[in-house]
């Protein structure tokens, strides 16, 4: 009898085996299909923003580039958008809070993909590249120019190339040589004493420096990865070869994100996120002003004169859906933060809004154990992951980095 | 040897018996998470309105804003015009509300009204609540969008 029941197990097991594909990465067809709506392969091409008649346009993203890297575009002649946005490091600063005149209270943000999102900034405060670029430069912290100012150097250093794109210069003669309704008293007493016309002008020039930081900033794009490499092997049914292979921690990582930790459902798509605000339950940091997110940033892409609905936008109104379809109050605004997309995350700690995370391990226990939220409700809850489970969705974020 | 063979069959039958109950489970469990009512027509709660609810374009698509239309008959099949509508909603098993606020935007004629500025962000089970105002009263219909 003994004999019958273990030959019967060790058939059952062999079955069993087959079933599984003997250790080969067995996906079910729904995995399959989440697998391949991450891979890159499926990010549509840029559409165009009708809101930027210039997005598209060679000498705006070529003056664009040039500004992004000039000092010259700060108060003191020290600090650019690379500054903290550099090149070679994705775009971001490895900072836990950027600095650039002052020390500022947010992690720089990486700018691969940066054209399709519907809001920016970590609070989604601004709504659209252009009308986006616009705020570090005046910001005191970051660039802390003036829009007259910036008028003034645009006309001395790039004149004659902004006219090639944009058309005419205003007549500056006039302006003052520092003036901005968000600058210092003295600032923002230059800017009111402007006649309307002339403010019109200069916020006509600074949207468009905007416009042409944008243009540059349309071409930087994510990268395949290994994960890419997986995923298209596994979606044609091609055996992964070489570093397209997953090892079998990855493959556990990769079940895990789609499937008992549920990372999916808010980093979906082949940027791997959803666009949208969350409140994750991420602490605060001690020493950094109160923090609200999302809550606090709907009032602020209301006023701003550069968002859609604004005189500053080119093509019509139906571009501004999405602001004009905003969730504008509620419990789950508060403390929500935009979900960042996880391509090349894993090469760029420290993670969150303001840095709060030093590793990818600290990343994943924190959605293990979910605390409650400071404020508001997180939307997370405890996944009480083991050792091996955490380890194994590090190694899967890994592959989105190689 | 005979009495061999006898139990390999006898193994093979239980294997066969094991493969079938895995297979049956693994049939049987998306069922029993017996799906929410997926119509896009039906009566409103009160019965006042007939609704049917549509994406304009035909297709759902996750991630993007959509116009969609809600067509408002009454019980008897005339349209319903000049209805004031509400839109809510949310994930019920996620516990969180729209990602956006949609709107009722435009009457397009024959009781049919374009809902505009709704995006599902998430896979999953999505519900749109519609309170619905019209000369024949108040009502109120739930449509389920499953992605
Ligand atoms: C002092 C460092 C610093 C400088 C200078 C700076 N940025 Fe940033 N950038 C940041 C930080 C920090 C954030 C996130 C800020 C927040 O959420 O409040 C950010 C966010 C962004 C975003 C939003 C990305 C997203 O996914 O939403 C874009 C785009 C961007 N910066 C472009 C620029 C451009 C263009 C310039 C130059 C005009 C610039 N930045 C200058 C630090 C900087
Ligand atoms: C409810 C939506 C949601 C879920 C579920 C979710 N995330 Fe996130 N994720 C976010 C948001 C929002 C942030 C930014 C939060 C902040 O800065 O306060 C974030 C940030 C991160 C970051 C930091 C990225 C960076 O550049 O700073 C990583 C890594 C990450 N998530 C991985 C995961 C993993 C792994 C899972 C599954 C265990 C997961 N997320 C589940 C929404 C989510």
């Amino acid at each position: 009898m003994r004999r019958i029941a273990s030959i019967a197990s060790l058939l059952a097991l062999a079955a069993l085996a087959l079933l599984g594909g003997c250790g080969e990465p067995q996906f079910s067809d729904a995995e399959k299909k989440i697998i391949a709506s991450l891979a890159l392969n499926t990010l549509p091409s840029l559409k165009p923003d009708t809101t930027n008649q210039y997005g598209d346009v060679p000498a705006a993203a070529a003056l664009g580039s040039t500004l992004f890297f000039d000092a010259g575009m700060s108060r003191d002649g020290t600090v650019s958008c690379s500054t903290c946005h550099k090149i070679d490091r994705q775009f971001q600063d490895d900072l836990p809070q950027a600095v650039g005149v002052g020390h500022t209270n947010r992690r720089t943000m990486p700018l691969a993909g940066v054209a399709r999102n519907p809001w920016f900034f970590w609070d989604g405060r601004r709504d659209s590249l252009w009308a986006q670029a616009l705020t570090p430069l005046e910001n005191p912290l970051e660039q802390a120019g003036n829009r007259a100012a910036f008028a003034h150097y645009i006309k001395k250093r790039f004149g004659e190339r902004y006219e090639r794109i944009f058309g005419p210069m205003p007549d500056l003669s006039t302006v003052p040589a520092n003036a901005s309704p968000l600058g210092t008293d003295a600032e923002k007493a230059a800017w009111n004493a402007m006649p309307a016309g002339q403010q019109d002008d200069v916020n006509r020039v600074y949207a468009n420096i905007g416009k042409a930081l944008a243009a540059f900033e349309r071409s930087i794009e994510p990268e395949q990865t290994r994960f890419d490499r997986f995923a298209i092997d596994l979606a044609t049914g091609a055996k992964p070869e070489g570093d397209a292979a997953f090892s079998p921690e990855e493959i556990l990582g990769l079940k895990l994100f789609i499937g008992k930790a549920n990372c999916v459902t808010c980093h979906n798509g082949p940027r791997f996120t959803d666009n949208a605000f969350h409140n994750t339950g991420v602490p605060t940091v001690d020493g950094l002003p109160p923090d609200r997110g999302r809550v606090d940033a709907v009032a602020q892409v209301e006023a701003d004169p550069f968002n859609c609905l604004g005189k500053f936008r080119d093509g019509d109104e139906s571009a501004c859906r999405e602001l004009r379809f905003m969730v504008k109050g509620g419990p789950q605004i508060m403390r929500a933060y935009k979900t960042p997309s996880l391509r090349g995350a894993a090469s760029r700690p420290p993670y969150m809004h303001a840095g709060q995370f030093a590793t990818l391990d600290e990343v994943v226990a924190h959605y293990s154990k979910a605390p409650l939220s400071v404020e508001g409700v997180s939307e997370v809850h405890p996944l009480d992951l083991s050792d091996r489970e955490r380890a194994a969705l590090v190694a899967f974020l890994k592959t989105l980095s190689e | 040897m005979a009495s061999i063979w006898r139990y390999i069959l006898a193994g093979l039958g239980l294997a066969a018996l094991l493969v079938g109950i895995v297979a049956a489970v693994y049939l049987t469990l998306p069922q029993s998470a017996s799906g929410p009512d997926l119509s896009r027509s039906k009566k409103t709660a009160n019965g006042l309105f007939v609704a049917s609810f549509e994406p304009e374009r035909g297709v759902v698509r996750q991630g993007e804003l959509q116009s969609w239309l809600l067509t408002l008959k009454t019980a008897a099949g005339a349209p319903v015009e000049g209805a004031a509508i509400t839109v809510s909603g949310g994930m019920p098993q996620h516990d969180h509300g729209l990602p956006t606020s949609p709107q009722a935007t435009d009457y397009l004629g024959q009781g049919r009204y374009r809902i505009d500025g709704v995006k599902f962000t998430m896979s999953g089970w999505w519900q749109l609540h519609f309170g619905i105002s019209a000369a024949a009263g108040s009502d109120s219909v739930v449509f389920n969008v499953v992605l």
